[in-house]
């Protein structure tokens, strides 16, 4: 019974998991998405052939950085030789032009990188934020003030522009990879703070955390056990759309020359020399242009998955739509969704029998108090992401 | 209203420190980097006696405070660069000299800007046209195959990079099609209709993506007015579906559209310069790219500048219009 309970995933529920059992049921509403599920999939799939990137070249037996002239025809310009771009039981995906490097090696070591990258910098940035953002919701008002105007400062700062200078200046002997990382994580921390700072004054506000300051807990403890499970939900949310948004960066910023350098190679920098050999060698452009849009669809996708099972209040506006809405507002159960008729537009998400489960249990909207008031910062933040990704 | 104008005083003054603030940072960011300034500037092939001369030109003795100071003053009222023999003058908003011909940052940004602004504004149009109207009809078809359909396409579009569908509208539509010549600035003084069919394709590139976001904001913020109570009302008055959807529910997704729009500026500089780059437009952002390839810190700090200049304007002013759009923000 109270397994049909928890595994509801009507919007109503309480938003602020916090424990094993918040994590059960992220777990439970993330899998009852498959668009979801398959996007979290691909990304594993993903996450799995970066990782196993040196044994699966070594099962080809290539590797990223071979140059191989007698696999080009420098005569022509330096086409691969043989069919299709040179594909072939040596080559699986057929070999560079120019230089007659392993498409393959270079694909998924590619992966690597751009995976790498942009978990890097999310971490980089997670870290800042979250810090920055305590900080100031928990520090003195002059500490607020500086802090949060120093965060509006930052977000002001276009991402791209500034790691393009950023990347200009660091000498050439920091390591690429890790230095592209770092860029992009000190500069687009901004909208973590923000986000962290408004939720964590919101839960300063809640009785259990009054609770503990009375009974005497330090400024620290507090943060650390109290406040931070809490901020878990708005944070992993907002990391989740972060990480595709970095991918995008880092591929731009290898791109035009400035980010990964060669012989490292990187998906973005693949593309900057493919435009001119697409009737040569198609799969030179074909392969990390659709490397870079799967892995960025797949993980907005899982971003947007991640978010409908933490904040179960923000999917039921930004998909169920009305319906849901006028639901939880006027808490009046079942009859909000019939008036705008489509309350059925979610495929798999109306399990029936939780359905009249949950219509008993108006005390949901009860817990609703604590769910954070952060909608407006949170829902331009979430656009900012997805804004920047497209960059 | 007095409370409106005040809004608009403490949001210009905020507007003045932040940018004040950006300066700082730049400046200390750029010309704080650890390692010789002067040689990284000059260049690695320049000689002592130039790196000596770069290093004089950045007043590299003075304390921090007071180059910054010199900096500042530049901009503010102008600067006389002595450039070997003779002694330059660079009025008002002087951002330095470039270490490339000795061309003054300013003058080498208004020469570029029309290109950047040509394919920024035209762009805008379109991502608004196709955005708003992707967003109205996926609100207004909500539930049915075609709203799935729609939704699909701006997901696509959300996670294409610029420089992705750009590369392959230029080699579908210039190389394989042949349908339009593979794009060269034309000036819009020049010849206007030149201007525009070379600028149609990354206008195109530009748009398609940020279009795509724009829908999601639409979408997203119509069906939340339509959940309203207000709509509830007209729909119970017998009023249209087109009509609610058209007029009242496109009112209520009005001011966040400006919003986003406004917060935008950033990364539609920075999908411009990938456009740029890719078409090989001579504007900002190709420039730019090209004064970091040869660590031209003179030009990458103005243009830094330019860029952040127009940014912090422009979320400034999508404060004050989404204040004014819609009058239910608490003016803060």
């Amino acid at each position: 019974m109270s397994e049909a309970l928890v595994a509801s995933p009507a919007p109503a529920a309480d938003s602020s998991a916090a424990g094993a059992s918040g994590a059960r049921r992220f777990w439970r509403r993330l899998r009852a998405q498959r668009a979801a599920l398959v996007a979290g999939g691909v990304v594993a799939l993903l996450a799995l052939v970066a990782l196993a990137a040196p044994l699966l070249t070594a099962i080809e037996g290539q590797d990223p950085t071979t140059y191989h002239p007698s696999l080009v025809d420098s005569a022509r310009g330096g086409v691969p030789v043989g069919p299709l771009g040179g594909i072939g039981a040596d080559h699986w995906l057929g070999v560079e032009p120019q230089t007659g490097r392993d498409l393959f090696a270079r694909l998924v070591y590619g992966a690597r990188v751009s995976l790498g990258v942009a978990l890097g910098a999310t971490v980089v940035q997670v870290l800042i934020g979250v810090v920055v953002g305590v900080a100031a919701a928990l520090g003195a008002r002059w500490v607020d003030q500086l802090l949060s105007r120093f965060t509006e400062i930052i977000i002001a700062m276009p991402l791209m522009i500034m790691s393009l200078a950023l990347l200009a200046v660091v000498p050439g002997s920091f390591p690429r990879p890790l230095l592209v990382a770092l860029v992009i994580g000190l500069i687009a921390w901004g909208n973590v703070a923000k986000i962290t700072r408004a939720q964590t004054l919101t839960l300063k506000g809640l009785d259990y955390v009054a609770a503990a300051r009375l009974s005497g807990w330090g400024t620290w403890r507090i943060a650390t056990r109290e406040l931070l499970p809490g901020l878990a939900a708005p944070v992993i949310t907002y990391a989740a759309l972060l990480v595709p948004m970095n991918i995008s960066v880092e591929a731009a910023l290898s791109f035009l020359g400035v980010g990964v350098k060669p012989p490292t190679a990187s998906w973005g920098q693949m593309l900057t020399a493919a435009d001119i050999w697409y009737q040569a060698a198609p799969q030179y452009l074909l392969l990390p242009a659709g490397a870079l849009f799967v892995t960025v669809l797949a993980l907005t996708v899982l971003g947007d998955g991640i978010r409908t099972a933490l904040d179960p209040r923000a999917a039921s506006r930004l998909r169920v739509g009305t319906g849901r809405k006028g639901e939880a507002k006027a808490g009046v159960g079942t009859g909000g969704g019939g008036s705008t008729g489509d309350g059925a537009v979610l495929p798999g998400r109306g399990v029936p029998g939780t359905e009249v489960s949950r219509q008993g249990a108006p005390g949901a909207d009860v817990s609703r108090q604590g769910a954070p008031e952060v909608d407006l910062p949170r829902q331009s933040a979430s656009c900012d992401a997805e804004k920047e990704a497209t960059a | 209203m007095s409370g409106f104008t005040g809004f608009v005083l403490r949001r210009t003054l905020g507007t003045l420190v932040t940018l004040l603030a950006i300066s700082v940072i730049v400046y200390v960011v750029f010309f704080v980097t650890p390692g010789n300034v002067a040689q990284i500037t000059c260049g690695p092939r320049c000689s002592p006696e130039q790196v000596h001369q770069v290093a004089q030109q950045l007043r590299l003795d003075d304390p921090l405070y007071l180059r910054y100071w010199h900096f500042l003053q530049g901009i503010l009222v102008g600067q006389d660069y002595s450039t070997g023999t003779s002694v330059e003058h660079c009025s008002a908003p002087c951002l330095g000299l470039s270490y490339q011909g000795d061309q003054q940052v300013t003058q080498l940004i208004a020469a570029k800007l029309p290109v950047s602004l040509s394919l920024v504004s035209g762009a805008m149009v379109l991502w608004l046209i196709l955005g708003v109207g992707t967003g109205v009809l996926s609100a207004w078809r909500r539930g049915r195959f075609s709203e799935r359909v729609l939704t699909g396409i701006t997901l696509a579009g959300v996670a294409t990079p610029v420089f992705v569908i750009g590369l392959v509208l230029m080699i579908v539509v210039c190389g394989q099609l042949q349908l339009l010549p593979f794009p060269q600035y034309v000036g819009l003084t020049d010849d206007p209709e030149q201007w525009a069919w070379n600028l149609l394709l990354p206008w195109l590139s530009l748009a398609l993506i940020e279009a795509a976001t724009f829908a999601r904001l639409t979408r997203a913020s119509m069906l939340e007015t339509l959940a309203e109570d207000h709509i509830r009302t007209f729909r119970a008055y017998g009023v249209g579906e087109r009509s609610v959807i058209g007029r009242h529910a496109l009112r209520g997704a009005f001011a966040p559209i400006i919003a986003l729009n406004a917060n935008n500026v950033g990364g539609a500089i920075g999908g411009a310069v990938l456009t740029e780059s890719l078409f090989g437009l001579p504007g900002i952002g190709r420039e730019l790219v090209h004064a970091v390839n040869v660590v031209d810190l003179p030009v990458v700090v103005g243009m830094v500048l330019v860029i952040g200049f127009f940014v912090v304007i422009a979320n400034a002013v999508a404060d004050v219009l989404y204040a004014v759009a819609d009058r239910r923000v608490v003016l803060a």
